[in-house]
């Protein structure tokens, strides 16, 4: 029998009542004793199967595992299509295509994908926009921002631009020059380089799967 | 109670608790101007563009919340420390040198915010301008101080407990939740490219401290609070106090796994973050049992009014704010589609305030009765109770200005939109939305008036004429 996560949880609280019962016996359940028990057991139980969860979940999040694709993924298309039998989206790599008009070796996708990660922190992207879902509410989700039709409809025309991710790093260079709403994002200073980074990171984390957030993301089919 | 000092005095440690108090309240009225600043961006983008953006408004407002609630714990236990253990706090020297020391980072950490803003991408922004990452933005070098702190403030507090020879229920819990809020800091000090193994880690700090350690911090603050301000008995608070104990990190530990629904983390998480954080309310509930309970047996009447009202409030604020709130949006089934909306500052303006901010003013209005009026046997004012209803009514009208933005948010652009920047812009300009952030404003103003009477109370209580005790159901 696999092991999910309900019997997981029935494990995790009968243990948790058996040992409190076992290690109170003798006291009434109205003692401090008794609770006493049961806030050392509950705390260790809960905390022994945090840390063997976080095993596995490092384990299948490793930058190359199903979940968490290889960096070298900013070559390839990426799109999403609907698991009809889950109900939820996926992301689909499909065949080399480039990134700026070359293909990046896996040492080379790495060097760019980590200026890309430093440089969203640097920025502090999080404390207006939300990645993963986490962050800010005052722009966008950037979940999957690489496959977001309005750089294709939009922006690609606005900064003249003949590929995706030029007009990406075109706009992110100077959005304050290319307003697409009231509230616009401040020229944050990027060099070139720290552009082209922030579209190589945030392609791989568009291919990240995520148990399908956001739902439906651009009606897809 | 093995209280030694004659009515009046104050233990040094005390003394240096109001320190932590005044500043934790200074760097309060920080947090609701930033707040504000950030929340009129949300009616008026242009309001300064470009000089103070939204990000950095936003990154003071949140930073000041978190440095101000922990020096208020650090102030409330230095303050009941001493009573609880009968004698001086060991290493008292070093904790002023700590509180000093801590204050001028922050003040360091401030400037850089407002002057440098953001820097390259590289490492050496993140570890002396910010580290970008939300709530725990603060520079590398001032994590390390803030371990810093927390290991001298943990060594004091087992010191004191060690020198006292007396280890009571309340600082075992204290001295065990030390350990934990010290070390799961230091989860959130590693970078790594790779966003779902940050975003992990990352909540190890964000919820494992909120709504696990800082839980049980103020628990054991408010136990001897309670203690000391409606004179329950000894075994009464410990024994509810373990009970929060087992069931704060029972549920909150596994709880975890409803951050773990989206960031890339193994679909198992879905279903145990689910349950467990549906299970989460639990301790708070039967914290408004006790409450309750305890409010009625006194008829309402103690020794300090405003100390009494803040902690029944503690106790509704925690279990609406964390555990209604939260609960709303923690399965995933529905968390797929409010994830990311305002929905979450609804539910996190409701909480902090609930749990933490009436925690800390309960215990700065029992400092205050005994700096002030300590042989007087009802501490009380006029105008704590403006400060306390405004207060409250600012912070709901707040939260549900953004509960209907939320909502809107939720079905508008993921219900309906699918996700993408133009549903994002259509949420935004809906007039559902747009009103929610009017009135979040409002309530926002509304907001800092009352801490401005709460200020000016809690700098006039217990002086003067006007506040002579009326002896009326003074307790046993």
């Amino acid at each position: 029998m696999e092991i999910g996560w309900v019997e997981t949880t029935i494990g995790a609280l009968f243990a948790t009542v058996i040992l409190t019962l076992w290690l109170s016996r003798g006291s009434g359940w109205l003692e401090p004793r008794f609770w006493r028990n049961a806030a050392w057991v509950s705390s260790l139980v809960m905390t022994g199967i945090l840390v063997y969860l976080t095993m596995d979940s490092l384990n299948q999040i490793r930058e190359g595992s199903a979940r968490v694709p290889a960096y070298t993924v900013i070559n390839k298309a990426i799109g999403l299509k609907r698991d009809y039998e889950k109900h939820r989206d996926i992301p689909v790599i499909g065949e080399g295509v480039g990134f700026f008009g070359r293909t990046w070796s896996e040492e080379e996708a790495y060097v760019l994908v980590n200026r890309g990660k430093l440089t969203l922190q640097s920025r502090n992207c999080m404390d207006c926009h939300t990645l993963l879902g986490n962050g800010a509410y005052f722009a966008p989700d950037l979940t999957r921002a690489w496959l977001d039709p309005k750089w294709e409809t939009m922006v690609m025309s606005m900064t003249g631009k003949a590929t995706k991710e030029e007009a990406m790093a075109e706009w992110l260079q100077h959005p304050d020059r290319y307003p697409t709403f009231a509230r616009r994002m401040p020229n944050l200073h990027l060099s070139e380089e720290e552009t082209r980074a922030l579209v190589a990171f945030l392609k791989w984390m568009s291919a990240i799967d995520t148990n399908g957030f956001p739902d439906r993301f651009a009606g897809v089919q | 109670m093995t209280e030694v000092m004659p009515k009046g005095k104050l233990y040094e440690s005390q003394k240096l608790a109001l320190l932590y108090f005044w500043v934790a309240l200074a760097l309060f009225g920080a947090q609701i101007l930033f707040g504000l600043l950030a929340a009129w961006q949300y009616l008026d983008p242009g309001f300064l563009y470009g000089k103070l953006n939204f990000m950095t408004n936003r990154m003071l407002h949140i930073n000041a919340m978190i440095v101000w609630l922990l020096l208020g714990f650090m102030g409330g236990v230095y303050w009941f420390l001493p009573l609880e253990l009968g004698r001086e706090v060991v290493g008292i020297r070093l904790a002023r040198f700590a509180f000093f020391t801590l204050v001028a980072a922050v003040g360091v950490v401030v400037l850089v915010y407002l002057l440098v803003q953001y820097g390259p991408g590289n490492a050496f922004t993140l570890w002396f301008i910010t580290e970008g990452r939300e709530y725990i933005e603060a520079p590398r070098w001032a994590d390390l101080g803030i371990v810093a702190v927390m290991v001298i403030f943990l060594y004091n507090v087992v010191a004191t407990a060690l020198k006292a020879k007396r280890i009571t229920g309340v600082v075992a819990v204290l001295m065990f939740d030390l350990v934990a809020l010290a070390g799961l800091y230091t989860a959130g000090m590693h970078y790594t490219p790779n966003i779902s193994m940050d975003q992990y880690f990352w909540w190890w700090v964000v919820h494992l401290w909120v709504e696990a350690t800082w839980e049980v911090l103020v628990g054991s603050i408010m136990a001897m609070a309670l203690m000391h301000l409606l004179g329950t008995p000894r075994r009464i608070v410990e024994t509810w106090l373990y009970l929060e104990v087992a069931l704060v990190f029972g549920t909150g530990i596994l709880g975890l796994g409803h951050h773990y629904f989206w960031i890339g983390t193994p679909e198992y998480w879905l279903g145990l973050g689910g349950f467990f954080s549906a299970l989460e309310p639990i301790p708070l509930v039967a914290m408004v049992v006790h409450a309750v309970y305890d409010a009625g047996m006194h008829r309402m009447q103690t020794v300090n009014q405003p100390a009494l009202f803040w902690a029944i409030a503690q106790a509704f604020g925690n279990f609406i704010g964390a555990g209604v709130w939260g609960f709303m949006q923690t399965l995933p089934q529905i968390n797929l589609y409010s994830h990311g909306t305002q929905l979450a500052p609804a539910h996190g303006h409701l909480a902090f305030f609930g749990a933490y901010v009436t925690a800390i003013l309960t215990v700065i209005y029992m400092a205050l009765h005994q700096v002030r009026q300590a042989d007087w046997p009802r501490f009380d004012s006029k105008l704590w109770k403006w400060a306390f209803v405004l207060m409250v009514v600012g912070i709901f009208g707040m939260s549900a200005a953004m509960t209907v933005a939320g909502f809107t948010q939720t079905m508008v652009e993921r219900a309906i939109g699918g996700s993408t920047w133009q549903a994002y812009i259509e949420a935004q300009t809906h007039p559902w939305f747009q009103n929610g952030m009017v009135w979040r404003f409002v309530f926002g103003v509304f907001f800092l008036v009352s801490y401005l009477v709460l200020l000016w109370d809690l700098a006039t209580i217990g002086k003067g004429r006007d506040t002579q005790a009326k002896e009326v159901g003074a307790h046993d």
